[in-house]
């Protein structure tokens, strides 16, 4: 993968498209930008670009609908959501769907410009709010699952639960720490703490179960009867 | 029969008092009350040619009926009923008044014609009653079918079925005394038919009004809502536009501006009760970062996993945090603070986490007593603990641990 990958934003508001473009100018190649889902399907197919970073919230079905309609299509395409979402269901929902991470809209140039080039390579990236939306679900799940756990198959179990390797890395990440400084503090190197960060993906991703919607659509009604 | 104590100050003025009857000067349903108060005269008169009028071929009783069907309780009596047996007293006569009906039909055939009429009237009184003027938040203004239409899970079952019994056996009565049982099939079939085009004739234009004043109910709460938006929106983003307009020369401050802006909106848009966020453990910790990021100006990114309310240990953490999020804001010079909080189920764990010039926690002279004091000494005053991870240059982390077993 070269240095530049090929860069295509979409997002209904002009004004952000434009900042983005700009500050990403200098360091990747915007091929182009869009503001719906059909234009965004149509720019994907004739620019073919590495990475699409994907608005989560667009009128006309966002960000999974963008996936959903273009992954199929061209397999080696990359997303990377980019959302001012606070909603961990929505988030949450456009991992499944096949991006390859999420970063908030306050992150600055050069770390967008970072994660894109890390997406474009393969890996994950997980913003700290991702990490937390993400330990949140697993831990919910964890408590959930217990007592009937015997009788699940145990690959599927696998999939249902963060290995505590697993939930270390994700801890550090909400923590703020970037990769590098996870493999410091842990001890590991930082293709391992990718390669961490990659199986929780995976999970996210495939495990099937619906709990995790569930969760999403509890977490809006967290009361104070605690976790 | 006693006069009501209320009707000896009747005033003499008599300008158009809407009839209403007085629920809390009733003996029955209030109409003697009422109609004795419309007319300034003694309530005892009104009740006595009732009584009359009631013996006279039934005539009275469904006259009665219907006006208690009809004319509204007086606002603010219904509440003050007279207490006590008096509430079943309608059921009661009506019951006799049926029976009374029906020995007639048996018997004689005076006034055949007439008690079918009384039968069906006291139906009509049993059905429309409650939705009428039993709630004593009735609309001032006269009741109408669409009230009782609007409202029909106010009839309690046991009045259906007796109004509706009253009404069947006043609708047979009725044929009866006519006289056209003989042919009654052929009439049922001929009622059935004239039932199904009135129907088809009227039924269009009754859904038609019906779906239209349902329609014109989503649309008023509709408005109500984007209102709502409307007022919100203006109280808030629109006075804050103006002042970044206005501030529009200093960056840091219109940055904490639209920081400030942007956290409001979103606790609007995911509904967070402004209450609740005090007395669970994140929301005191995303209120104490918020407060810290105005004070200092620095965004404070704020992650947490799970909730529980706070209690005395969990509020000496917050403070804690506050005030290592106010040291990295104030001192660590970096660019934004990470805040991470874990609820689980044994403890509570926070990290403060910035990426500024950090510092050697020997080399704090012993009069700068934040760290130690606030965070450490706080901790360890609540059964927990705190440490600081920081060299020079690389940041600085400041981790929080509370059981909770211990923090009570």
């Amino acid at each position: 993968m070269s240095d530049r990958p090929r860069v295509v934003i979409v997002d209904d508001h002009h004004l952000f498209r434009s900042g983005v473009r700009a500050e990403l100018g200098g360091e990747l190649e915007v091929v182009g930008d869009a503001g719906t889902v059909e234009d965004a399907v149509a720019l994907i197919r004739e620019q073919r670009p590495d990475v699409v970073l994907l608005d989560v919230h667009m009128p006309d079905g966002g960000g999974v609908e963008v996936i959903a309609r273009m992954s199929e299509e061209c397999q080696d395409l990359r997303f990377l959501a980019l959302s001012v979402s606070d909603a961990a269901e929505d988030v949450i929902a456009v991992i499944r769907a096949g991006a390859r991470g999420y970063v908030t809209k306050t992150i600055s140039g050069t770390e967008l410009a970072e994660a894109v080039r890390r997406v474009a390579g393969g890996d994950a990236v997980f913003s700290p709010r991702l990490a937390g939306f993400v330990l949140d679900a697993f831990a919910q799940d964890a408590g959930a699952n217990g007592p009937d756990a015997g009788r699940q198959a145990a690959e599927e179990l696998e999939l249902d639960q963060l290995t505590p390797r697993e939930r270390e890395v994700l801890r550090h990440i909400a923590r703020g720490y970037m990769y590098k400084e996870v493999a410091q503090s842990l001890g590991i190197s930082v293709k391992t703490v990718e390669a961490h960060v990659s199986a929780v993906l995976r999970k996210l991703q495939l495990s099937s179960r619906h709990e995790l919607s569930r969760w999403a659509v509890q977490r809006r009604l967290v009361s104070l009867d605690g976790p | 029969m006693a006069s009501a104590p209320a009707s000896a100050g009747q005033p003499k003025a008599r300008v158009a008092s809407p009839l209403r009857r007085p629920l809390d000067r009733a003996l029955l349903g209030g109409v003697c009350a009422g109609l004795a108060e419309r007319m300034g005269v003694e309530v005892l008169v009104v009740r006595v040619m009732a009584v009359m009028a009631a013996t006279v071929g039934g005539l009275g009783v469904a006259a009665y009926a219907l006006a208690w069907a009809l004319i509204p309780a007086s606002p603010g009596s219904a509440r003050s009923r007279r207490p006590g047996a008096w509430r079943q007293a309608p059921l009661i006569v009506l019951t006799v008044a049926a029976l009374f009906a029906g020995v007639h039909l048996a018997g004689s055939h005076v006034g055949e014609g007439l008690w079918p009429l009384v039968l069906g009237a006291c139906g009509l009184a049993l059905l429309w009653r409650p939705a009428v003027a039993d709630d004593g938040s009735l609309r001032s203004g006269r009741p109408t079918l669409r009230d009782y239409l609007n409202r029909p899970a106010q009839v309690g079952a046991p009045r259906l079925i007796a109004g509706g019994l009253f009404v069947a056996f006043g609708a047979a009565a009725l044929l009866h005394a006519v006289g056209v049982q003989h042919s009654l099939g052929k009439a049922i079939w001929a009622v059935a038919i004239i039932g199904l085009v009135v129907g088809l004739v009227v039924g269009p234009w009754v859904m038609r009004m019906g779906s239209s004043l349902s329609f014109e109910r989503a649309a008023r709460i509709r408005e109500q809502e984007r209102a709502e938006v409307a007022a919100h929106l203006h109280d808030s983003v629109l006075q804050t536009l103006a002042l970044i307009q206005k501030r529009a020369g200093d960056p840091r401050e219109v940055a904490g501006l639209a920081r400030r802006q942007e956290r409001e909106l979103r606790s609007w848009l995911l509904k967070r009760p402004g209450d609740a966020e005090q007395a669970s453990v994140t929301g005191a910790l995303e209120r104490a970062a918020a407060e810290v990021e105005e004070l200092h100006g620095v965004p404070i990114e704020v992650v947490t996993v799970g909730d529980t309310p706070l209690n005395g240990g969990l509020e000496a953490v917050v403070q804690a945090a506050r005030e290592a999020m106010t040291n990295a804001a104030k001192f660590a010079g970096s660019e934004r603070v990470d805040l991470y909080a874990e609820v689980e189920e044994e403890r509570v764990e926070v990290f403060v986490r910035d990426r500024g010039v950090g510092f050697d926690l020997d080399a704090i002279p012993a009069d700068r007593r934040g760290v130690r004091d606030s965070i450490i000494a706080r901790m360890e005053r609540h059964n927990g603990r705190a440490a600081v991870k920081s060299s020079p240059g690389e940041g600085t982390e400041v981790e929080l641990v509370m059981e909770r077993a211990a923090s009570t």
